[in-house]
Formats: C-alpha cells, structure tokens, sequence
C-alpha cells in the first residue's frame, strides 16, 4: 500500500485570464486527505449523473467509489483478475459496467457491489459506454491474438435483479480497417461515434455494422478518449498526436482544434462554462531520468470557443490518463499513471470570472 | 523485298552518321607573306621556318605549301602549314599571329577551317537586341523596413521559415520558402545572402522575395564560411572533389586540376571558382586530421588577404582576389600552431576609408592618418631551450611587432576583442591571462594569475571589460551524465588611472558555462548550456546605474567600484543548446535543437531583462539564427545627435505604441465575437436539429439541476478527561 489516493480540494483563479498559467492553491481552502486507493495507474475515471459518487479502476484489478465531496471511499467492486480499462454507470446510479483486461465484460450493482452477470470474450474489453436511456451497453474488445477488433452491444435487462441478461449481444460486428480504441453512444438510436488506432474519427450503424461517416484526417495518431457533451449534439477527442478536437456527432464536422505540445490522453468538456479539460503527458519510458523537472502533467484548460489556453492545474507527478468532470460542473476529477485521483472543486471566481468580458456562449 | 526498300532509314542512318574530322586542325594560314618569285622560294621557306621555331614550333620546309599565280609566276603573298598535331597548330597561332615578319610583312595567322566558315559568314550587319534592364531586387531591403524590425530564421523538420521580429503585433511570418533537401542555412556575416547546404553544392538566396542569387557547385559541401565583407565564400567538403567525366566546365565549376582537395574559395558576385585547397597535407598523422579547424581558412577583416595555417611549418597568406600566394612565400614560422587575425574596428574602418578616398583623388596623403596595418597573432609551444611564444606580426609588412614569452603552456588560446583594441591569451596549466593593449605604445602586456581553470573567456564587444568562467570543480574534465559543473563567474574592467585590468565582481557558485554580452556591450547573459538538469539563464546589467552608456567613460572613477553591476532577471529555458543576441542587443534567443536531443526542441525569445516575448516548442526543430545586419550607415556625429534627441523620439514611438494596443485589442475583440457568433450559430443548428424547436428534452434522469446536498457527520471529541476511580 505505497501509493494511495491524494484528494485535494484547491481553487482556481480564473481572474486573469493571461496570467494563470500556474494556479496557486490557497492555503485557507485547502485540505489534505489521505485514503487507500489505487496501487497502479488509473485507467478510467467517472462520476454518476448526481456527480456524488465518483468511480474509478485501475491497472490494480479494483474498481472503487468514492465520495466526491470529501475523497472518502465509499467501496471496492472485486472480481476482475486483470488490469479493468473501463467503467461506465447508468443515469440512476442502479448499474455499473466494467470491462477488463481479463477479457470480460461485467454488470454490478452500484449499490452492494456485487457483480450481477458476467460476459466473456476472447479478447480484452477496452471500452463500454451506456446509451442514453441506460438500455444498452456499447463495448469494444481488443484486437489480439488472431481475433479481429470488434464492437458488441449488448441489450440490458433493467426487469428484476438484473442478473437475468442475455447472453449473446443484440448486435455484433467487427469494424474495418484501423481498431475502434473509444466509442459512444449518439443521439440517434443505434448509431455510435468511434475513434480509432489510426486518428480515424467514425459514425457506426450498429444494427448493419456499416459505417456511415467517418473523417479519417480527425487525428494522426491514437485517439485516446472521447467525450460527449451532455446533449450529445457534440464531443471532444483527445490523440497522442498532441491534438483535441471538438466534432459535431451528427456530421463529424471539427468544430474546434485545441493544439497542445504533449500527447494527450483524456480530455473533458466542462459544463456551464465554456471551457475544455485536457490531460496527458510524455510517456513514462520517454521521459528522461536525469531530469527533475514534473512537467507536462498539469491539466490544461482551454476556452473552448476561442481555442486559446485559459490555465494549468498542477499535481500529478505522472502523465494523466483520465479527467471526468462533475455533471454540474462544480468540480473535476483526474486519474494520473501515478496512481492518485485528484479531485479539484472549482472556487466561486471560478463560475464568476468573465476573463473575456461578459459574452453569452451556449452550452 | 521489295518492302524492305520502302522503309525510311534516313532518322536511323542520320542517327548513327560517323562524323568524321575535317582532319585540318592542324594547319594554319598564315598571311602577309611577301609576295616571291620561284628563286627566293628556298630562302624564304627557311626563313619562315627559322622563325616558328624561335617561338617554339618547330616545322620543316616540307610542312609548308606556298600558291603560285602561275600567270605572274608569283607567290600569292600567303602560304598553308601542316603542324603535327592540332595542339602545336593551336601554339602557333597564338605566337604567330601578328608577328612582324619584317619591316613590311607582319603575319595574319588563321586556322584553315576557319577560313572556310569566316568566307561564309553573313556580311549584313544585324544590330544586337539590347537586353530589357531589369532592375535587381534590393538585397538589403530588409533594412528599410518601416518598424526597423530585425528577422530570423527558423528551421523545423524539413521547413525553413523566415520571420519578422517586433512588437508583439508587428511579429510575422516574412516568407516560407519551398528549398528542398539541404543541410542546414547560414546567413552571411552582414546579412545580405541566406546560404542553404544541398548535395550539389551551396546556394545563395536574398532579395525581398529571396531569389536564388548565386551557386557554387561543390558536391556534398558539409561546411562554408563567409568571408567578412561578403566578397568570399568558403566551402568544405569531407569528400575530396572528384570531377566525373563531362561534368560541365568553366569558370564557376571545378575542373579536374581541383581533383582530390576539399577546399574551394569563391568569389560571391561572380560566382568563379577562385583556388581549392586540400586539408590534407602529406606528413599529416591521422590524429591531426581528425583534428580539422574550422574554419580552415581565417580572413583579414578587409577581405584583403586570407591565411591558413599548417601546423608546425608555416601560415600561408594569399591574396584576394588572385588567390596568389602573398610575397610568393610563406611565413615560416617553426612550430606554429594557431593564429588569429586582428579584427577591425570602426576608427580602423573610418581611417581605411579615408585612405581610400585619399589615394582616388589624389591629394597629399601625407596630411591623413595612415589606417592601421593588418595584424595577425599566433602562437608557438615550447620546443627544447626556447619558450613558447606569442607574436604580433603586421601584416603585409611582416614585421615583428611584440613577441611575449610563455613558460608551463600546454595549450594556448587567442581572445581578439572585436574593435582590436585588447588582445588575450589565455595558457592553461596555471590558467594565466596575457593582456596585450594593442591601441597603446609598444604594446604592453599584463598579466592576469588565475588560480582555478577558465572555461570560458568572453571581452565586451566596444568595452573594456571582459568575463571569465572559472571553475574549480573535481569533476571538470570527466563530464558524464547528470555531472553540473559548479562555476565562478568574474567581470574585470581596465582601470584607466592604473591601466591594468581589476576584477568587478565575482559571481560564486553557478552553474553557468556560457557567456553571451550583447553586441553593443553593457549587458551579459551567463547560460547553463548542454545540461540535462540546469538550463537557468540570467541577464545582467554591468552599467545599471549609468544613465547613457555612451558617457560612462568618465563617470566610472566616480562611482564605486562594480557596483553598477545588477542581475536584471533570471529565466528558464529546459534543455537549451544555443543562445544567440539579436543584433540590436534588445532581445535574446534561445534554442533547443533537435541535433543534440529531443527533448521540448523549440526556441524562445527574450528581452534584454529576461522576460519572455515568445515560446515556441516544435517537434524537430533544428536551427534559429538572427539575420545579421551590416555595420551602421550614420556617422558619429548622427549616432549622437540621434542619442541627444532619444527623448523626442520615444514620444512619438510611445503614441505609435497605443494607437497600435487600441488598434489589436479592438481587433481581437472582433475576433472573438466572431467566433462567438459562429459558436452560437452552430449550437442552436444542431440543437434544433435535434430536438426541434423546443430546446433540449431532458435527456438523462436527474439533470443535476437540484441542489447537491452534502451530509457530513463530524465526530469532534470536545474534551477527554481520564479519571481514576478509587475504591
């Protein structure tokens, strides 16, 4: 247990918006808890739609929840034997599903954290996601050992327990060309956004397995996390060619390109303020042993709109893997390779401050 | 067979005519003979004879065949020679042509296949087309730029981008230029060419719209050098020149006598080759070779003369532009091993240029100052029952101007400050400065003990001070990975009561390898250069307390001693590998290059306070150089005019300054709303694409529009008292 997770609640000064490049904690805000957590690097990170509880799994086996007012743990969900790569939750805090390196799929029960029903697969599971009403389960399995990437969705039995699903998925397909790496869920019915190995952005039908649309020039290189905004209408791609990119999900237009100078790996879409959360970070095995210097793994906030870097937080001594942010957008959270989930509650300044001047942007 | 007839061989048979040779290359006619009868034929023929073989060509009587006017019984008055081969025939034209043959008779010597074209040569004269002037661009445009902004250049990947640098506004992209597949650029030392190595050879570009300007073919050139006034260019190559067959030939390419050497000077407006030399020469160890100066070739400042050394024997002074070896010797100098030439400083340069002028209009030359002579300093190691030694030498008169004995030198380094006023060497073992002041009376030279070993010596550029780095750390000399020297940093100044030179001030304890003062002098900026840990720079001002630097001459026996040196600001720069001033001294730059390593490559740019103006991080960036400019065109009297007036002039740079603030703000403003709208725009589309007009349905249960409420249980222990019971 050398390693557990650091929740700290610190301010942001968003005041001037030219000069908060490092963001000073203030001392009279600031509290230090200590808890247990994760041995190993974080993988995902999410917060239920109330944004109370805040889930989080690892390359440790475990997926635990945590309070996400005070970083006191609230519960581990065990069972998976390998590194879990995902988690997503339901709208009613009722499910949670978890997909893992141990090439399963899992349904629990938020609540008594028992695993309801288990799906198995050839290969690892690299990414679930629900879809909007909580019906269905989208998951991504790894492209290894002679079997094909592949996309499955799975139709989920809301009647009882739960623990009475169906075994085979509803719809099964393998896409072509480059591997899907992340996925979502639009508004349309049964039509998922992919990103993919190659930086190759897509639109699935998931009943034909056809894709619709794609814009293979979205990224250059991996893209690593996508992110829908809460209407779903858009959603933001984060790639380790340093670039994250807001797409309309209906025609996979770019609508906004934030260039950074490190691959990125996750990136988040604040609500109520018009702000992008980017995280990343040279990798570990290229970042020089000699050199003191903990840099790159801030997260950035940029002005969505005018594609311009508003501020850094600081705290990982890793490259961040994962940001989720509070559905009301009160705080955020960041998973980092360092094993620590930091959770930062935005101060009032932070709702307050109009550094542009006061400008009306919608949502 | 009757088909085969039909078939048109004439393209095959034109292709593969043999074409034979008019085989009378080797005969001449030679005209204004005098006109003989048959009796003098013998005598004549022997003169003739006689007297090509005065001028080398020797003929025979038989070789030459004389036409009669058989109706006169007369010689014609010219004569037909058969030589043996086109090459004597060629001789002999040369030395025969208009050769006086005797008082009356002077000979008119022509090739025989000449006569033939010249007899159909068109006789009507045509009136060559004058060529429509084109008027060059302007190769020092960028000098009139309205905002006096200095450029630079960057070179990323596989790109070359050329930028203004300015106010924050004025800072732009001057030109992206598609050169392709070369080495590395260098501008030339006033700026006017940007150079760019390719595999062919170097070429020059320049002019606001950078046009190639010239070329010089030099294959696999991998080094050049500039020669200070622009008028030379240098190259080098580890390759020695090979010239394949029929590779083109003339006075800009190589011909095969350049065989086997890998040095070549050209001349830059014509483009000629001017003389290649070769780095190796025969008695060269291996060792020495792999120890190659460059550059190979050092120039005097004037472009008069350039000089290499061969180690050991001789320097070698050629002239330009014959390219002749100066004297038609060397300078023989036993055991030499460097040698630098004495820069030119302005009052040299104002002194030559009156010369000049003196010598074209010819008057007394006796009432204008003779411009100083050129001077070159080298140095020789002890050999047996001699010291080592450093001399001035004047250059062309090679005189002995100053020679200093050294005892205990292993090696010996010549520090030139760049208006020639001082001159140091610097000697290791016991690090010890040799200060000669070359403006005064023969010479004097002081002498500076130093107990720790200097790194890195540095003069002012116009001063009188020069910084040193010294460092008495164990682990200089063995440098390994994550080893940060510690260093000393000193400033010393002539005092010009005592006229020695007396320590400033002494930095302790820095990591600082690098000093950088900034062309026009007063600020210096110490770098940690080539660390994996430190990368810190500081800016230093040694004359803070001096208003104008222009007057500090006279101030600064009144002030206290170094106390006018104040740290202005410290930054930054992770991994840096060049630092570099801009010309005017205002700004600093510094690089990462993806040469040494790749980690954050980039460049940033700072003012002479070391705040940061610009950060750039690129993948794979290589290379950011300032474009030099050439020396001021204003003469003393302006440059202090222009100083006297500096307050006048800020004011209206001050208005300019917010009129343009107003100006961008208002301009980003713009923008902004701009991208607001078009945010806007784009949201309402999709949303009521979506959803109608309606807005959104509340798409998940529980929006997160309630309140979150927070219930905290906190256990607070308010007393604990431990009481004892007795029974």
């Amino acid at each position: 247990m050398s390693f557990g997770s650091l929740i700290i609640l610190l301010t942001l000064d968003f005041r001037d918006p030219f000069c908060c490049k490092v963001v000073h904690p203030s001392p009279s805000l600031y509290s230090l808890l200590k808890f247990p957590g994760h041995e190993r690097s974080l993988t995902q990170i999410k917060f239920n739609a109330e944004g109370d509880l805040l889930f989080s799994c690892s390359k440790d086996h475990v997926i635990n929840v945590w309070y996400s007012h005070n970083g006191e743990r609230l519960g581990t969900y065990d069972g998976n034997n390998g590194t879990v790569w995902t988690v997503d939750i339901d709208s009613e805090s009722r499910f949670l599903v978890s997909g893992s390196a141990d090439n399963t799929l899992r349904l629990w029960s938020v609540a008594s954290g028992k695993c309801l029903y288990t799906w198995e697969f050839p290969t690892a599971v690299k990414r679930v996601a629900f879809n909007e009403d909580d019906t269905k389960v989208v998951c991504i399995t790894e492209q290894r050992m002679g079997y094909q990437c592949a996309i499955r969705v799975f139709d989920i039995n809301r009647e009882g327990d739960g623990s009475d699903q169906s075994e085979e998925p509803e719809f099964f397909f393998n896409p072509i060309g480059s591997k899907a790496t992340v996925c979502a869920f639009t508004l349309i019915p049964n039509i998922i956004i992919t990103g993919h190995e190659s930086g190759k952005v897509a639109l699935f039908n998931v009943k034909t397995g056809e894709e619709i649309d794609n814009n293979e020039r979205a990224h250059s290189d991996v893209v690593t996390d996508l992110q829908l905004s809460k209407d779903r209408t858009y959603c933001v791609t984060s790639s380790k060619d340093k670039i994250a990119r807001i797409h309309d999900t209906k025609n996979l237009m770019v609508i906004k390109t934030y260039t950074t100078e490190t691959p990125l790996n996750s990136a988040a879409l604040a609500p109520t303020r018009p702000y992008v959360l980017l995280g990343g970070g040279q990798e570990a095995m290229n970042v020089t042993t000699t050199s003191m210097r903990q840099g790159k793994f801030e997260t950035r906030f940029w002005h969505k709109v005018y594609e311009e870097e508003v501020g850094r937080v600081k705290g990982h001594f890793g490259p961040i893997n994962t940001i989720a942010i509070h559905p009301a957008g009160t705080c955020y959270a960041s998973g980092g390779e360092d094993g620590f989930v930091r959770v930062h509650h935005f101060d009032d300044s932070y709702f307050k401050a109009q550094p542009y001047g006061t400008v009306d942007i919608e949502d | 067979m009757a088909a085969t007839d039909d078939i048109d061989y004439s393209d095959i048979e034109e292709k593969y005519q043999v074409h034979y040779d008019d085989g009378f290359d080797n005969m001449l006619v030679v005209d204004g003979v005098p006109v003989i009868d048959k009796s003098k034929l013998e005598k004549l023929l022997a003169k003739i004879c006689k007297e090509f073989s005065r001028k080398g060509v020797s003929i025979k009587p038989d070789d030459i065949f004389m036409p009669w006017n058989d109706t006169t019984g007369k010689s014609q008055g010219f004569i037909f020679v058969e030589f043996k081969n086109a090459d004597d025939a060629n001789l002999a034209l040369v030395a025969m042509h208009n050769h006086p043959f005797d008082a009356k008779h002077q000979f008119k010597v022509n090739r025989f296949t000449d006569i033939e074209r010249y007899e159909r040569l068109d006789e009507t004269y045509i009136e060559p087309e004058t060529e429509e002037y084109a008027p060059r661009e302007h190769l020092r445009a960028w000098l009139a730029d309205a905002q006096g902004r200095d450029q630079y250049v960057t070179y990323r990947g596989e790109d070359v981008e050329i930028y203004w640098h300015g106010k924050p506004s004025q800072s732009e992209i001057a030109m992206k230029p598609d050169w392709k597949d070369f080495l590395y650029v260098a501008w030339s030392p006033l700026g006017t060419y940007i150079a760019t190595l390719h595999r062919q050879g170097v070429r020059l570009w320049g002019g606001s719209s950078w046009k190639p300007q010239q070329r010089f073919a030099h294959p696999l050139v991998k080094l050049i050098d500039f020669s200070p006034c622009e008028q030379y260019l240098v190259t080098w190559s580890n390759e020695s020149i090979v010239v394949p067959e029929g590779a083109p030939q003339g006075p800009q390419y190589l011909s095969p006598d350049d065989e086997g050497n890998n040095i070549a000077v050209w001349d830059i407006k014509s483009g000629d080759l001017l003389r290649t030399f070769s780095t190796v020469s025969e008695n060269d160890s291996a060792a020495a070779k792999k120890q190659m100066q460059w550059p190979a070739l050092k120039w005097s400042p004037d472009d008069k003369y350039v000089a290499r050394v061969t180690p050991g024997q001789m320097i070698s002074v050629h002239e330009l532009p014959s390219m002749y070896l100066h004297g038609k010797k060397s300078i023989k100098i036993e055991g030499v091993v460097d040698f630098e030439w004495c820069p030119q400083g302005d009052r040299d340069r104002e002194d030559a240029e009156k010369d000049a002028l003196a010598g074209a209009t010819g008057a007394a030359t006796k009432t204008v100052k003779k411009a100083r002579e050129n001077m070159l300093v080298y140095w020789t190691p002890e050999v047996v029952n001699q010291p080592a030694r450093v001399t001035l030498l004047g250059f062309p008169s090679r005189a002995i101007l100053r020679q200093k004995n050294l005892f205990n030198v292993t090696e010996c380094k010549l520090y030139w400050q760049n208006q020639g006023d001082f001159l140091c060497t610097k000697k290791s073992i016991f690090c010890n400065l040799e200060i000669f002041r070359v403006r005064e009376k023969d010479y004097p030279v002081e002498v500076l003990e130093l107990k720790d070993t200097v790194t890195d010596f540095s003069w002012e550029p116009k001063g009188e001070r020069f910084a040193i780095v010294s460092s008495n750390d164990p682990n200089l000399g063995n440098p390994g990975p994550g080893i940060t020297i510690k260093t000393d940093v000193s400033f010393y100044q002539l005092e010009h009561g005592k006229n020695d030179f007396k320590l400033l001030r002494t930095l302790p304890s820095r990591t600082s390898n690098a000093i950088r003062w900034s062309p026009r002098g007063r600020h210096v900026v110490l770098a940690t250069v080539g660390s994996s840990s430190k990368s810190e720079l500081e800016f230093w001002d040694l004359d803070f307390n001096v208003e104008d630097a222009g007057r500090r001459e006279g101030q600064v026996s009144k002030e206290e001693w170094g106390s006018g040196i104040q740290l202005l600001g410290t930054a930054d720069h992770y991994a840096l590998t060049d630092v570099e001033w801009d010309p005017s001294g205002r700004y600093l730059a510094t690089s990462a290059s993806s040469w040494t390593h790749t980690l954050e490559n980039g460049y940033a740019i700072w003012d002479f306070r070391g705040q940061e103006i610009t950060k750039q991080i690129q993948d794979r960036f290589k290379q950011f150089i300032w474009r030099p400019r050439p020396r001021t065109l204003l003469t003393k009297e302006q440059q202090r005019l222009v100083r006297k007036n500096l307050k006048e002039y800020s004011r209206t740079f001050d208005e300019d300054d917010a009129a343009e603030e107003s100006n961008v703000s208002a301009e980003l403003v713009a923008l902004r709303k701009r991208l607001v709208d078009e945010w806007n725009a784009w949201r309402m589309r999709s949303k009521a694409e979506f959803f109608g007009e309606g807005g959104p349905k509340s798409g998940r249960k529980g929006d997160g529009q309630e309140q979150e409420e927070v219930e905290v249980w906190i256990d607070e222990v308010i007393d604990y008292v431990e009481e004892e019971v007795l029974e």
